[in-house]
C-alpha cells in the first residue's frame, strides 16, 4: 500500500458518500447498488430513478477511460482475473448473494453502517470474511486459476 | 424530472467515486482481501471515507428533525442475510467486483464487463425470486423504509 492508494481511496470514499447522500435526500432510498439494479430490472416505480443512477455509473467508467483520467492513474482498465467461466460465476454468485442478504458493499458496508445497523454489520463481516476466505483458497491452493 | 436528474448525477458521483478509489481495479479488490498474502488495506479507506461523509448526514438529519429514533430497521439478523452474504463475498473474492465496479466496468473496459454483468442480472432475478416468494409467505417487506439494509 502507498500513500498515494490510501489517499485516493479515501477521496473516492468521500464522493461516494457524498453521492449515497445526494441519492438519499433526492427520493428517500438507500444508494445500494445491488437495489438499485433489482429496482431497475423488476420494479416499476422505482424504475424513474433506478435506470438514471445506473446510466451515471456507465458514464464515470466511460470517463474512466480518457486520457486525462489515465494520466492521473484513475482509469486502470480492468483485467480479467480469472477466465470468462470464473467471471461468469461469479457474477452469478454476486447477483444471488447480495439479492438474497438484501445488499452489496454500499447498501451494507456503506450505507448501513453508516447507520448503525447490526444487520449491516453482520453482513459486511461475513462477505469480508468469505471474499478473503476465497482469495486464500484460488491464490494459494488453486494457482491454476490465479490471475495471469 | 429533477429526481431523474438528482439520481443522474448521484451515479455518475458514486461511479467517479469508485474509480478514484481504486474499487474498479479487481486486482486491488483482491489484495484487499488477501489477509494471508500480500495484503493492500487501502481500500479499507473506502469504506471509511464513504461511512463518515453520509454518517454524518443522516446524524445531521436526524438531529435537525430531532427525533432519537435509529433509522435502521432492528429486524433480527437471520440466517437469510448471513448465507447472502456469504455467498457474495465468495463472488467478490473470485472476480473481485461488487456490483458498483462491476456496472462502472461497463464503461471503463466492456469486453468482459458485459460477461460478469450479464451474469449478475441473471443472479439479481434469481435471488429476487426466492426473496418475494418468501416475502409474500412472512410478509417481511419494509423496503419503503430502509430498503436493502
Amino acid at each position: 500500500m502507498t500513500l498515494m492508494e490510501f489517499g485516493r481511496a479515501i477521496l473516492g470514499g468521500t464522493l461516494i458518500g457524498a453521492a449515497a447522500t445526494v441519492y438519499w435526500r433526492a427520493n428517500g432510498r438507500v444508494a445500494g447498488v445491488s437495489g438499485i439494479l433489482r429496482g431497475a430490472l423488476v420494479s416499476r416505480s422505482e424504475r424513474t430513478v433506478a435506470i438514471p443512477f445506473l446510466v451515471g455509473l456507465v458514464i464515470a467508467g466511460l470517463a474512466g477511460t480518457t486520457a486525462m483520467a489515465m494520466a492521473m492513474g484513475i482509469g486502470r482498465p480492468a483485467v480479467n482475473a480469472g477466465g470468462l467461466p470464473l467471471l461468469g460465476l461469479a457474477g452469478l454468485l454476486v447477483g444471488l448473494g447480495t439479492r438474497i442478504s438484501g445488499g452489496c458493499t454500499s447498501g451494507h458496508g456503506v450505507c448501513g453502517l453508516a447507520r448503525f445497523s447490526r444487520r449491516a454489520l453482520a453482513a459486511t463481516l461475513t462477505f469480508i470474511a468469505t471474499g478473503a476466505l476465497t482469495v486464500f483458497v484460488v491464490s494459494h491452493w488453486l494457482p491454476a486459476l490465479r490471475a495471469p | 424530472m429533477k429526481a431523474t436528474l438528482s439520481a443522474f448525477g448521484a451515479g455518475l458521483l458514486f461511479g467517479v467515486g469508485l474509480l478514484v478509489s481504486g474499487m474498479t481495479d479487481p486486482h486491488r479488490v483482491r489484495a484487499f482481501l488477501d489477509f494471508a498474502g500480500a495484503w493492500n488495506p487501502s481500500l479499507a479507506g473506502v469504506m471509511g471515507g464513504a461511512i463518515a461523509v453520509h454518517g454524518t448526514a443522516l446524524w445531521l438529519e436526524r438531529r435537525r428533525r430531532g427525533t432519537t429514533v435509529a433509522l435502521a430497521l432492528q429486524a433480527p439478523i437471520d440466517t437469510r442475510l448471513v448465507t447472502g452474504a456469504a455467498v457474495f463475498g465468495v463472488g467478490w473474492g473470485l472476480a473481485g467486483y461488487c456490483p458498483g465496479p462491476a456496472i462502472v466496468t461497463l464503461g471503463l473496459a466492456p469486453g468482459h464487463g458485459w460477461v460478469f454483468f450479464a451474469t449478475m442480472v441473471i443472479g439479481v432475478l434469481i435471488g429476487d425470486a426466492i426473496g418475494s416468494r418468501r416475502d409474500s409467505r412472512d410478509s417481511r417487506d419494509s423496503a419503503a423504509q430502509v430498503p436493502a439494509c
